[in-house]
């Protein structure tokens, strides 16, 4: 029974104990922790079980109801889907890891909300990334969005100003992706994604169609923050509480970023993207300008979480720039960069989160060298993350950025090429300045009771270890996921 | 004018957005939200409609069930879905204005960002 | 604030009124797989059924008819009803949502009328109950 329903277990699961968690922790509140966290193992382990059925390459589908595509809603478990959904239910869990010791400070008396929200959120995302039919995505895009401002706006006090934006705008992106549905179902007649790549294949290009694709794309990349659509991400992440910022940092740009790539190659295919209308030039220079700008304003931040905040633009442009320069070695840069800096943000927020427990805040100009004393372990995290994101070998943020590099030379696009190598100098000088404070000015020997705890508890040190040392395994690994996962999943025609 | 659907949908789309982005207060902003999204179910609907076609239930006095009868019953069923999508966002999106009056007294989005800036 | 003050007409009016919109709501719910209506319209009639008292009596008396601690206990159990008929259908053999499969002993086409109509009661009586603890949460903090 397992086997026969694994593509729709996962969302199913998340979805069902969401609903039954307020009923389960109505007596006794403590449970709702340790029941999320128990959940979200669960969906570690069905998705791995998932990508070990389709990892060879092939296709499984499920059909709800059990009426057949292209009347019915199908579920398409192909290896691309099953390797993201890896990605976030795994970075998912060592978050939550996380979250069981900062929770009953972060959002008191509200942990049961909090984490029924926490599950709503993974069911959105998990249900974006398995869908196979477009308007199932739109109703699982806001099931996502509708928990992540949610999410957000139980924080400091300038939080729910900065989640009501995020609300204006993400419900601007949902809507125009559904007129860009409401247009390609006129054109073609189905909503059913292996259906469309058939039709529209075949049908000549009129310009309904654009106006379809140029939606959806829109509403998309409101969503993934590309540059200039970006304007609702600084203050979101940075007013969020710490588990909210360390959840939806390393996973909800990344979804929006799986859907273009769905879009884009798998259902309008390169002869549309790329020979008819130069959408994919479009997309890669706006990206090349986010790049550029995030990390510049990435420099001229005091806080690390909206310093973080804007290199998170920054890395959605490399993410960019890969789609848009449509071959094999960008399409794999983008890809490998998708679970590199979800699992980079992931360890850098949850590093400002022991800060902000630890001392109170994580004010740059205020950070010396009682870090370096107190907080070993946080720290040595922080400079995996940090070196792994300037893109210093062995760490796994090198390589992506090799394989975008390769894939802008073979283009002949310099362009790219500079902008990538500008920005690699650019992240260097905002991390550089967090470690001259903290490794390499003299501390004095003054009186440290300014700090609030004398060293990390381990249940927040744990995770944030595992998810910067596995970027150091996954660098090492990664010709292993490179060969054996991500060249089966290079979109046809490329 | 067999485009009047289209093309009053084309100028609801124009004042929501023009609502949600020049205007200040932010219900304000929240009613524009709201024109747009009706926006979007009125295009679905309209799509909908086929000349000569009924309400799609089964008619027995049109004879056999032939589909040439009835209008396309699923992008209704879709926007069933987006209707009740709308009411919940609304319902997020005045949870969260009333809390910012609360928190903040005012609702107009210049003084809210001097507001949020200090602390 | 204005003082709230019971006027004798409004609540006559309204006690009246209140069970027939109960009953047109139940009816809107029941039928909506053959004329317009169904889970989420019917279970907006009932909310508005309740949220009447609520206005025209004040919270005090009625919460009388619908407890406001109720609200999120009772959206759950109407989502969990949804959720557990398809989850029955998936334990039984089929996909999720696939009626056909629910274990009661029909033939499939009364299989799937029945899941339907479960599914839009559940759907009902969430969609009030939700509806009513908005109301009443954005009113927590005045007191009448």
């Amino acid at each position: 029974m397992i086997s026969h329903n694994s593509p729709a277990l996962i969302p199913l699961i998340s979805l069902g104990s969401a609903i039954a968690l307020p009923l389960i922790a109505f007596k006794k509140k403590a449970l709702a922790h340790p029941f999320t966290l128990l959940v979200s193992f669960t969906m570690v382990i069905l998705s791995f079980y998932n990508i070990a059925r389709v990892w060879q390459g092939e296709r499984i589908t499920y059909h709800f109801g059990g009426w057949l595509p292209p009347v019915g809603i199908e579920y398409l478990l192909d290896p691309l889907s099953a390797f993201i959904a890896c990605v976030i239910n795994t970075v998912a869990f060592f978050v939550l890891i996380h979250a069981g010791g900062i929770l009953e400070r972060e959002v008191p008396h509200r942990t049961v909300p909090y984490c029924a929200l926490i599950l709503l959120f993974l069911c959105g995302a998990n249900g974006i990334i398995i869908t196979g039919d477009v308007f199932n995505l739109y109703v699982f895009l806001e099931i996502f969005s509708l928990a992540g401002y949610g999410l957000i706006a139980v924080g400091e006090r300038a939080a729910v100003v900065a989640s009501f934006r995020y609300l204006i705008l993400g419900t601007l992106g949902a809507s125009f992706y559904l007129l860009g549905v409401g247009f390609l179902y006129i054109v073609t007649g189905s909503l059913n994604m292996a259906d469309l790549k058939r039709i529209i294949a075949v049908i000549p290009v009129n310009p309904a169609l654009i106006a379809a694709l140029a939606l959806m794309v829109t509403g998309m990349a409101l969503k993934m923050a590309l540059f200039p659509l970006h304007g609702w991400l600084p203050d979101a992440y940075t007013y969020a509480p710490s588990t909210t910022s360390a959840l939806i940092a390393p996973i909800g740009t990344k979804v929006a970023a799986y859907v273009l790539i769905r879009l884009l190659f798998f259902v309008f295919g390169i002869k549309i993207t790329v020979d008819t209308i130069p959408l994919l030039d479009v997309i890669g220079y706006m990206a090349a300008a986010g790049v550029l700008y995030g990390s510049l304003l990435a420099i001229a931040q005091k806080e690390m979480k909206r310093m973080l905040a804007y290199s998170s633009v920054a890395q959605i442009g490399y993410i960019g720039i890969g789609l848009s320069l449509a071959n094999p070695m960008g399409y794999i840069g983008a890809v490998l960069h998708i679970l590199n800096h979800a699992f980079m943000k992931g360890a850098l927020f949850l590093v400002a989160g022991n800060l902000r427990n630890g001392s109170g805040h994580s004010e740059i100009p205020r950070f010396d060298a009682r870090l370096r004393k107190k907080y070993p372990g946080g720290m040595a995290a922080f400079s995996v993350a940090a070196l792994s994101m300037i893109g210093i070998p062995p760490m796994a943020g090198f390589f992506s950025k090799w394989y975008l590099s390769l894939g802008a030379v073979e283009k002949s696009n310099w362009v790219m090429l500079a902008v990538i190598l500008i920005s690699s100098l650019l992240n260097a000088v905002y991390f550089i300045r967090i470690w001259e404070r903290v490794y390499l000015i003299k501390g004095n020997e003054e009186n440290d009771d300014t700090l609030l705890q004398e060293k990390e508890p381990l249940i927040l040190l744990v995770p944030t270890l595992i998810l910067s040392f596995s970027l150091i395994l996954l660098g090492l690994g990664n010709s292993f996921l490179v060969t054996k996962i991500i060249a089966r999943i290079i979109p046809p025609g490329m | 004018m067999s485009n009047f659907a289209y093309i009053s949908v084309a100028i609801l789309l124009t004042l929501g957005i023009y609502g949600m982005v020049l205007k200040k207060n932010l219900v304000k902003k929240l009613i524009g939200m709201t024109i747009l999204q009706v926006a979007v179910i009125m295009f679905f609907i309209a799509s909908a409609v086929k000349g000569g076609a009924t309400v799609p239930v089964l008619d027995e006095r049109l004879g056999i069930p032939n589909p040439i009868h009835y209008i396309s019953p699923l992008q209704h069923c879709l926007m069933l879905t987006a209707i009740v999508v709308g009411v919940a966002t609304s319902g997020v999106a005045f949870a969260l204005a009333i809390l910012i009056y609360r928190r903040f007294k005012t609702l107009d989005e210049g003084i809210l960002l001097q507001r949020m800036g200090e602390k | 604030m204005r003082r709230f003050r019971r006027n004798i007409i409004i609540l006559m009016v309204s006690k009246m009124v209140a069970p027939y919109i109960m009953l047109f709501a139940f009816y809107v719910i029941f039928h909506g797989h053959l004329s317009p209506g169904g889970g989420f319209q019917g279970g907006t009639l009932l909310s508005a059924a309740i949220l009447l008292m609520r206005l025209t009596a004040g919270i005090k008396l009625g919460e009388r008819q619908f407890k406001r601690i109720l609200g999120t206990p009772l959206g759950s159990l109407g989502v969990l009803i949804y959720f557990g008929v398809g989850f029955l259908a998936l334990l039984w053999g089929g996909e999720f949502l696939n009626y056909a499969y629910l274990p009661f002993g029909l033939t499939p086409e009364k299989l799937r009328y029945l899941g339907i109509l479960l599914v839009e009661i559940g759907v009902g009586i969430a969609v009030a109950a939700i509806l009513v603890s908005i109301y009443d949460d954005l009113l927590e903090h005045n007191n009448e």
